[in-house]
């Protein structure tokens, strides 16, 4: 079992990085769409606390990087499923920002049309088939995606939390995706905390990873902070559900800044622990990251204002958009 | 004459044929042929692309069909009874079900859940339920039950080639049965069918129901009672209007149901013809079974059953002596 903290630190994610040679674009754009999801949670944050946003939220700052690391590696036509903390992961995977943050207002511009909110984004044309409300559904929705990817010579990715890895859509779906062969990746965003209950007192057994080997499955434990580290392992798994048809579990260790949703502070997580993670913000390893590896700084500022722009754009459509009316809504239960 | 489980099969192979979305998965379908020996030969004739066995896994097949049908391929699984159908409710009822929907449109979820159901059998509570009532109140979600050898052909044809979510409910007790070959080759969901014509009761039931209920009208008649039976097809979308066009003619009305009457599916028929024609009834019951589990024991089934005999017992109660 790991400590909560005492995932590989940075000197090692620093240590494995190339030796010379300036960063291509699309890291640069990596991190520019991690800042966008950092700034996207934070706008919803302030939207909610305005009326703007309804119900409830899940944020997902802090774990930028798996996400997008993920995404880095796949091809546009591939599948993604994601959770109720998706906002992220439909951002990685293509979502318009202010289409995203419409839905997030239940406006009728959002990318459901308002229909789905916060929690059950769909974005088929970005291959985002779904983020799931209950805990385990990404990994079922994946399996399938993978059963049509297998024909397409596509590959489906499951994003999922460690509480998820306790559920029986877990253990059926790995066995399930091993024995039919199918070109999945499990993707497991382990930030330490099952909702409220840290992930040591219900989860038996040593790490999650370890879940794997049971499975006859390919397996890595992945600095999910490091994005260099996530695209790196996220790589190696889509090449070979894609040429093998062989899925991955992969297991990120990551941190979410905000509580589980938006009436939680957190209290429950020790100080020291919380101060360790903030240490290792993804975004701050992903700048550091980028000059020495020799961006210019003013490349690097480029993107972060390009960031701030799109989010500031995004924000004022999405408060644009209508909201659905009742009356004109034409809503059919069936599809014909 | 066809057998009921052979037109499973056909319907299948023909599906299976005719477009290349169409997958069939489940446990035991393959290489065994189903447990009820619906689906032999299906495997070699369309192979391990088309046709495969599962693990005992209900939350990964019905969640694997979800995410194949929304990205492409039509798949037809199987859950081999009905009763299993609690496991993987969250898939069908939370993803399947809604995606339409929610997705503001953006997409179409065609699957179908075949199970076999119901009582009978001596399979016991946990081996005989009839899970449509379950998933009625859930929209987006079809429901259909065939209740002889050419509807279970064309509906299943006509559930394959839905776009929509579908629970296909097929009753053991139906599988050996032979009947006519079909006349319409895809039935489209959601239209009922008036199996007997009569003017003096109109009898509403699905699946095996709707024989029990030929087989009591015959005895009626005998009484001078000429009874009207409605083969439901579909819980969801349910076919109010053929209800309510036969009701016009013959005032009373029983709901036959295979199941407890506390929400069931035969209180909604009285409820919605309550709502729209009620003053074209004289009488509307119901003949449901005990609010008890399934029993075991063949002495107990038998009297739990709502069998010819019972709905010929509640109608001659209800009507008084025999009007001959």
């Amino acid at each position: 079992m790991s400590d909560i903290g005492a995932g590989p630190s940075v000197e090692a994610a620093r240590s494995a990085m190339p030796p010379e040679g300036p960063p291509e674009r699309r890291w640069f754009d990596a991190y520019g769409r991690m800042l966008l999801i950092r700034h996207f949670e934070n706008e919803m944050q302030r939207l909610f606390l305005k009326g703007e946003v309804h119900g409830t939220t899940h944020l997902a700052a802090g774990q930028e990087a798996v996400p997008v690391g993920v995404c880095m590696a796949l091809e546009a036509g591939d599948y993604l499923a994601g959770t109720y903390r998706g906002h992220g992961h439909a951002l990685a995977k293509g979502t318009d920002p202010a289409a995203l943050a419409a839905e997030m207002l239940g406006r009728a511009n959002g990318v459901c049309g308002g229909r789905a909110g916060s929690m059950n984004v769909i974005d088929l044309e970005h291959g985002l088939v779904g983020c799931y409300g209950i805990v385990g559904g990404s990994l079922a929705a994946a399996t399938g995606a993978a059963l049509s990817a297998k024909r397409q010579g596509r590959v489906a990715v499951a994003l999922f939390g460690d509480g998820a890895t306790n559920q029986a859509y877990f253990h059926e779906c790995l066995n399930f995706a091993a024995v039919h062969e199918l070109p999945a990746v499990f993707v497991c965003e382990n930030n330490f905390y099952g909702e409220f209950t840290p992930m040591q007192k219900v989860t038996a057994g040593r790490d999650i990873v370890a879940r794997a080997t049971a499975y006859g499955i390919e397996s890595a434990l992945v600095d999910g902070n490091d994005l260099w580290a996530v695209e790196d392992a996220a790589r190696e798994a889509v090449g070979r559900a894609r040429h093998e048809n062989a899925p991955t579990l992969l297991e990120c260790q990551t941190y979410r800044h905000y509580g589980h949703s938006k009436s939680d502070p957190a209290t429950y997580r020790p100080k020291e622990e919380v101060e360790r993670w903030l240490a290792r913000d993804p975004l701050t390893l992903a700048r550091e990251r980028l000059l020495a590896l020799g961006a210019p700084e003013a490349d690097v500022e480029a993107v972060e204002r390009s960031a701030r722009e799109t989010m500031d754009r995004a924000v004022e459509d999405a408060l644009a958009g209508p909201y659905p009316d009742p009356a004109t809504d034409r809503a059919t239960e069936f599809s014909a | 004459m066809i057998e009921f489980r052979v037109a499973i099969r056909d319907a299948l192979a023909e599906e299976i044929e005719r477009d290349p979305a169409v997958v069939f998965f489940g446990e035991d379908v393959a290489a065994a042929g189903g447990v009820f020996k619906a689906t032999p030969g299906l495997h070699e004739r369309f192979g391990d692309e088309r046709v495969f066995d599962t693990p005992i896994s209900e939350l990964a097949l019905a969640g694997a069909a979800y995410g194949a049908a929304v990205t492409g391929l039509r798949p037809v699984i199987e859950i081999m009874f009905g009763d299993f159908m609690a496991l993987p409710m969250d898939s069908l009822v939370n993803q399947a079900a809604k995606f339409w929907y929610i997705s503001n449109e953006q997409g179409t979820v065609p699957l179908v859940v075949r199970s076999a159901v119901g009582g009978g059998g001596r399979f016991g509570a946990i081996h005989s339920q009839m899970h449509g009532t379950w998933f009625q109140g859930i929209p987006g979600l079809k429901i259909a039950a065939p209740s002889t050898p050419a509807e279970a052909k064309g509906l299943l044809k006509g559930a394959i080639r839905d776009d929509n979510p579908v629970l296909f409910l097929e009753h053991k007790r139906l599988y050996s049965v032979k009947g006519p070959e079909p006349e319409e080759e895809v039935i489209p969901l959601g239209r009922a069918r008036v199996a007997r014509e009569g003017d003096d009761l109109t009898i509403v039931a699905i699946s095996k129901g709707v024989p029990d209920a030929l087989a009591a009208a015959d005895e009626l008649a005998a009484d001078g009672v000429e009874a009207e039976v409605i083969d439901l097809r579909t819980l969801r979308p349910l076919d109010v209007e053929t209800v309510l066009a036969s009701v016009a003619k013959t005032n009373r009305l029983l709901a036959v149901e295979e199941g407890p009457r506390t929400g069931g599916w035969a209180a909604g028929v009285l409820g919605a013809v309550a709502e729209q024609a009620l003053h074209d009834l004289d009488d509307a019951w119901i003949v449901a079974t005990d609010e008890t589990p399934i029993p075991y024991s063949p002495t107990l089934e038998d009297a739990f059953m709502p069998t010819p005999g019972a709905i010929v017992a509640g109608v001659r109660e209800r009507l008084g002596s025999p009007a001959a």
